[in-house]
Parts: C-alpha cells; sequence; structure tokens
C-alpha cells in the first residue's frame, strides 16, 4: 500500500498527457486541413524572429505595463516549471524534495521561485483588474463576451491558485521552513499556520502539493480549449509568419496561368486542356471556408490569444465598424473547430454541414470595412496577419460571386476600360503636364 | 513645364536616368496633379533626366489588388511589365506609395524588377548627393505635422525619408500621437477610396484628422494622394481649411524653394 500515492501519481501524469497528446494530434490534424504553402526558405531568418519575437518578446513591449507585466508571468512561468520537474520525480519515486540534496543552490532556485511565484501572482492580479475593473475596452468588444470573456478569467484563477498552492506548500514544509534556505516568501505566510501541530501542517502541505501538480496538469489540458495554447504555438507562428514586407501581398499563381494565356496571342482557346490540368486548377479562388486558407493561417487562427491589439489599432474598429481583425482569427479558429468535429464525427471524413467561414462567421460588411492598413500586423505580439484571411475572402467575393460593392464594380471596370479608376480617357494621362 | 516621354527618348537614342511613375491620382486627379507637377519642378531643378510613360501608363493593379480583383491585378501588372521591359526600364520613382508597393512588391515575382523608390526617397537621394540643396524659409516657425502613408510606413518601413526632407523647410516639425508604426490609416487603403464606408460611428479621415489637429499644426504634410484626399475632407468636417493646410511633401519642397 505504501506505493498508492506512487501509482496513482503514475496514473494521472500518464491520464494527462495522454489526454493532451491526443488532441495535440487532433490539432495538427486540424491545421493540416489547410492548403499548402511554401515557408521552407530563410531558415536562419525565421529562427531569429522567433528568437525576438516569441522567446526574447519584442513586440510584446511596445505596449510597457502588459509587456512588463506579461514578461513575468512568462519568465515565472518557464522558471517555476523546473520545479515541476522536481515534483513530477518526487510523485513517482516517492521522494521529497528530489533536488534538495544538490546543496546550498537549492535554496537559491527555490528562492528565485518563490520571488517569481510571487511577482507572477501580482501581473496576475492586475491582469484582471485591468479585465474586470479598469475594464479596458479591447477586453470588452462584442466579441468578448461568454466564453472569451470566462476563458480569459479562468486562466488568470488558474495561475493565481496555482502560484498560491505552490506557496502554501513550502510554508506548510516544515524541514523546509526549518531549513531556513530559500523560503523568501513562504516565510511570510508561515505563520499564518502557526500554533498548528505538525501532522496538520503535512496535510496542507500534501494536500497543496497534490492540488498543485494536478492543477498544473488540469492546466495543460485546458489548453486546447483555450485561448492560452499560444504559450506554446506562439514559437512556431512566429517562425513561420510573413518575412517579405507587409505592404506585398501575395500573387495568385493560378491566376497567372490564366492570364497569361488570355494575353498569348498565340493561345488557341478552344484547345483541349493538356492532360492533368483540370485537377491542377485549384477549387476555387480566395477562400469562403477553413479549409481555403493556408496551414499558416490554420495555425494563426489557434495561436491567436485574444489580447485584442489589432483591433484596438484597427481603424475601422476605431470608428464604429463591424471588422474587428481579433475576430477574424476567433471566427476562423472556431469554424475550424467545428469542422474538425465534423471530421470526428464522421469516421474522417468533413461532411458538408451547409456552413461555411464565409457568411455564417464572418460577413461581407466586415470584409469590406477593411482598409487593409496593416494595424493589426503591425500591432500582433505573435505575428498574426488577419489581414491575409480578410484578402483572401474578398478574393472569393470577387472573383467567385462577384459581389463586391457596386462603386468598387464600378472602379474595376474603368480600370478594365481605361486603365485607371475613374472614367477618364487613358489618351488623356499626360494632359496635366499643359494644364 | 518639360515632362518627355519614354517614346520620346528611345527615339533620341537616349535612356533617362528615371521613369518617373505618375499613376492613376496623379494623372487625373485635380489635386493630385498639383502634388505631380510640384514634383516635376523638383526633378527640373535638380536637373534630373527623366520621363513619364504618359499614355502607355496603365493603372498599376494595385486597388483592384486589395479589393480582392485578382485577375484585374495581374492584368494590368503584366501590361505594364510589358511596356516597362520593352523600355528597359531600372529605376522608378512614384509619388504615390501605393504604386511604389505594387511596383516594389508584387511585379518582381510576374516578370517585373526594378529599383522602386518613393518620391520622399528620392529627394532625400538627390539632397545627400549634393544635387538638390535646399535653403527656402517660407515655411520658417510654421508647425508642421506628417502624416504617415500605410503603404510607404508601416508596409515597407520607410519612415525617415519623409522626415528628413521636410526638415529641409525648416519648419518646427510635430509627432502626432499616432505615428511611424502607430499611425492610424486615413481611411482610403484597401479600395476604401472608391467606396462608401460600412456604417459607424465616424468616418476614418475624421478620426486620423483629429489626430493631426491635436499637433496644433499650420500644415498637415502628406506624403500621398489619396491620403491628401481624406485628410482636406477631414479638415473641412472640422471646419479648419481656413487655418490649416493639406500639402504633399512635394509641394511644400517646391513651394519653399518658390519653383
Amino acid at each position: 500500500m505504501q506505493y498508492l500515492p506512487n501509482i496513482i501519481f503514475a496514473i494521472l501524469l500518464t491520464v494527462a498527457i495522454g489526454y493532451f497528446a491526443k488532441n495535440v494530434k487532433k490539432l495538427i490534424r486540424n491545421i493540416k486541413l489547410g492548403q499548402d504553402v511554401d515557408v521552407s526558405n530563410n531558415k536562419k531568418e525565421r529562427f531569429k524572429n522567433m528568437a525576438m519575437i516569441a522567446l526574447g518578446q519584442s513586440k510584446m513591449v511596445k505596449r510597457p505595463i502588459a509587456g512588463i507585466l506579461h514578461i513575468i508571468v512568462y519568465v515565472g512561468f518557464i522558471i517555476i516549471n523546473i520545479e515541476v520537474l522536481e515534483i513530477i520525480i518526487d510523485g513517482l519515486f516517492g521522494t521529497h524534495r528530489a533536488f534538495s540534496g544538490i546543496g546550498p543552490i537549492y535554496g537559491v532556485l527555490i528562492g528565485i521561485f518563490e520571488i517569481l511565484a510571487f511577482l507572477v501572482f501580482v501581473a496576475v492580479v492586475i491582469f484582471w483588474i485591468r479585465r474586470n475593473v479598469m475594464k479596458l475596452s479591447r477586453f470588452w468588444k462584442s466579441e468578448m463576451t461568454t466564453w472569451p470573456k470566462n476563458d480569459g478569467n479562468f486562466i488568470l484563477y488558474f495561475e493565481m491558485v496555482l502560484m498560491t498552492l505552490f506557496l502554501v506548500m513550502n510554508a506548510t514544509d516544515v524541514s523546509f521552513q526549518n531549513m531556513n534556505n530559500g523560503n523568501v516568501i513562504s516565510q511570510f505566510i508561515a505563520p499564518l499556520f502557526s500554533g498548528m501541530p505538525e501532522s496538520t501542517l503535512h496535510i496542507i502541505e500534501r494536500a497543496a502539493w497534490w492540488l498543485h501538480i494536478a492543477g498544473i496538469l488540469i492546466f495543460l489540458n485546458y489548453l486546447y480549449f483555450s485561448k492560452h495554447l499560444h504559450i506554446i504555438l506562439a514559437f512556431p507562428n512566429t517562425y513561420y509568419g510573413s518575412l517579405k514586407p507587409k505592404g506585398a501581398f501575395n500573387n495568385l499563381e493560378s491566376v497567372t496561368k490564366e492570364v497569361k494565356m488570355m494575353m498569348d496571342p498565340n493561345a488557341d482557346p478552344f484547345a483541349a486542356p493538356p492532360e492533368g490540368a483540370e485537377a491542377a486548377m485549384p477549387a476555387k479562388f480566395g477562400a469562403s471556408d477553413v479549409q481555403d486558407l493556408n496551414w499558416v493561417q490554420l495555425l494563426s487562427a489557434y495561436t491567436c490569444t485574444e489580447c485584442g491589439r489589432c483591433t484596438s489599432a484597427c481603424p475601422a474598429n476605431l470608428t464604429g465598424k463591424k471588422l474587428s481583425p481579433r475576430k477574424i482569427m476567433m471566427d476562423t479558429r472556431d469554424r475550424l473547430e467545428e469542422v474538425g468535429k465534423n471530421i470526428d464525427a464522421n469516421n474522417g471524413e468533413f461532411k458538408d454541414d451547409g456552413k461555411q467561414l464565409l457568411g455564417d462567421y464572418i460577413t461581407n460588411e466586415e470584409l469590406w470595412a477593411c482598409t487593409t492598413c496593416n494595424a493589426c500586423v503591425e500591432e500582433c505580439p505573435v505575428s498574426i496577419n488577419p489581414l491575409s484571411i480578410i484578402l483572401e475572402m474578398r478574393r472569393y467575393l470577387v472573383m467567385e460571386q462577384s459581389a463586391a460593392p457596386v462603386e468598387l464594380n464600378n472602379m474595376m471596370t474603368n480600370i478594365e476600360n481605361n486603365g485607371a479608376p475613374w472614367p477618364y480617357n487613358q489618351m488623356d494621362r499626360l494632359n496635366w503636364k499643359d494644364e | 513645364m518639360t515632362v518627355k516621354t519614354m517614346a520620346e527618348f528611345m527615339a533620341e537614342g537616349k535612356q533617362p536616368e528615371i521613369l518617373f511613375w505618375v499613376g492613376s491620382a496623379g494623372s487625373y486627379d485635380d489635386r493630385a496633379k498639383k502634388i505631380t507637377k510640384a514634383f516635376v519642378k523638383i526633378l527640373n531643378k535638380a536637373n534630373v533626366d527623366f520621363a513619364v510613360l504618359g499614355t502607355e501608363e496603365s493603372n498599376t493593379g494595385d486597388v483592384a489588388k486589395r479589393a480582392g480583383n485578382e485577375f484585374l491585378f495581374q492584368m494590368q501588372a503584366l501590361m505594364n511589365i510589358e511596356v516597362l521591359n520593352a523600355y528597359e526600364v531600372k529605376k522608378i520613382v512614384t509619388c504615390d506609395p501605393h504604386s511604389y508597393n505594387c511596383l516594389k512588391n508584387e511585379y518582381p515575382s510576374l516578370g517585373g524588377n526594378y529599383n522602386v523608390l518613393h518620391h520622399t526617397q528620392f529627394i532625400q537621394q538627390l539632397i545627400k548627393e549634393g544635387r538638390l540643396t535646399l535653403q527656402g524659409n517660407l515655411y520658417k516657425g510654421k508647425r508642421i505635422t506628417f502624416h504617415d502613408p500605410c503603404y510607404l510606413g508601416r508596409a515597407n518601413n520607410e519612415f525617415d525619408a519623409p522626415r528628413q526632407v521636410l526638415k529641409n523647410t525648416n519648419a518646427e516639425i510635430i509627432e502626432m500621437k499616432r505615428h511611424k508604426q502607430t499611425a492610424l490609416c486615413c481611411g482610403a487603403g484597401g479600395a476604401q477610396m472608391f467606396k462608401e464606408p460600412e456604417k459607424g460611428d465616424k468616418d476614418i479621415n475624421v478620426l486620423r484628422t483629429e489626430d493631426a489637429l491635436e499637433t496644433k499644426p499650420n500644415i498637415i504634410a502628406t506624403g500621398c494622394p489619396y491620403c491628401n484626399t481624406m485628410m482636406t475632407d477631414g479638415v473641412k468636417a472640422k471646419e479648419k481649411e481656413a487655418e490649416i493646410s493639406v500639402l504633399d511633401i512635394a509641394e511644400l519642397i517646391a513651394n519653399s524653394e518658390e519653383l
């Protein structure tokens, strides 16, 4: 029976990691529903971007208050995870503070963990206040109700509880307190438990230990369902982020082929397409659903942590239009999840559900409000490009549905007819020099 | 005004130093034409050998692309590239950041490879190389705020050239709260110039004009014909057109040097 805790711990760990792995597989499968895109170039520059933007948080600090608080939570998260390693070893082998044998440096380490845990707690409380008391407007937009709103707060509560449990665990660990090395913060919590018999303290310490690790494992599995996936996906997303100037929009190769054929005076308009050409044609131009987007765009949808910096900088949103770049990403993820569930329910094959990203999630009104100014792309701390999705959907509206606003159709007809967006004669193009 | 076309250069068996891409706004829009002419005056003052395509120039297709019409964009691009390559054009300068972005970033993969500069970048080069000396004092003591065009600034990371050129007017340059990377769009981009805005509680150009007005400027400087229109309309909406003028950097330099 003495091994019961070890066995329970091992089961808990296996189940938690197993379930997480299962969801990660699903996540990868869903992302791969996207179109292929070649992002294999410039590995060096890509690593540099990842190191600067994700690891180095270079874009987070563009907004200093949120940026510095975020760095505290981020550094705390990474460093305190060393402690989790010890917890896992203790749990599996029934040891107590397995690393304490490394000498006085252990105290230094735990001391750092405690300080970080305290700072993380404070930072998270400030985050909560910014969301719920100060009501920063970007957290109160129309897409931030129900689940997205709760999700944001749940994460903060999770972190508060985990940090508290960690500190309580240390505070009620009598031998650790007696050692008096590393209990930088917990020594001030310990007096709260003074007067309790050692056996009670032990129970509290054990409870805190178990709840702490259970909490971490639950949190790990919460990720897949939450905007908090960014703690993992920020890395691949910044790696695969665009390396071109923001103004450079991709040129559709499928269109190039058609236009070149159209403009080729030697092309035979009645020629039968060469063998296999039919299959090589894209199913459609632009995107009306998630499968039409490329996989980096889908990865980005899962990466978005709904901070709303994009939306708070969007000129359309700032002037009361319906467009919110954050909502574009959230809609893409929601629809992708829906498609994924559809595939799960239909033995691995997608059954048409009569829905799509365009119309059922994102409206034409939102798409046409975009000025393509790149403010959202500039703002994103993890290299997400909502504008690229907006453009793909506009392409679908225009090239597949001819559904551009009437004024834009006029503008385009003018360009086609006389090479200018207004109905002026091409022959008058140089008139300005004599006026 | 001496403006020669590429065809004329070719007839003489010569190649100009630069091709001035006038763009649709610069060719047809009454307000933008003034910017075009101001820039030509600067080119003439610096003795730059330049040509235009004239009637052989056609819309870059930029606005069609951003509206989602990739077909139209590529048709325009391929037609223009054919003309540009036939004239063996190497270096292009334009007053329109949208044309600049499109020619520089979106033409290469379709076969059009040129060294493309925004006019503020080219003017800065002329000053650096000593080909253009500016000493005008017309704007001395005036307060000027510069509105970054999205397609020059954020889209292509050029924030310095327009500011460096503006310094030569000896005016006081005051930055808006949102400037450079965080500059707010004027509201014209993404084909918005050619349509009514979606329903909202304000027009973007009015919001951006408010940004500018906070700096208490005498002049709002622009580097894009569309921004110029939007900011001019914004100033009118705020009933400030009597006190505040909206001028392109090329116009400011031309005026200041009494060209």
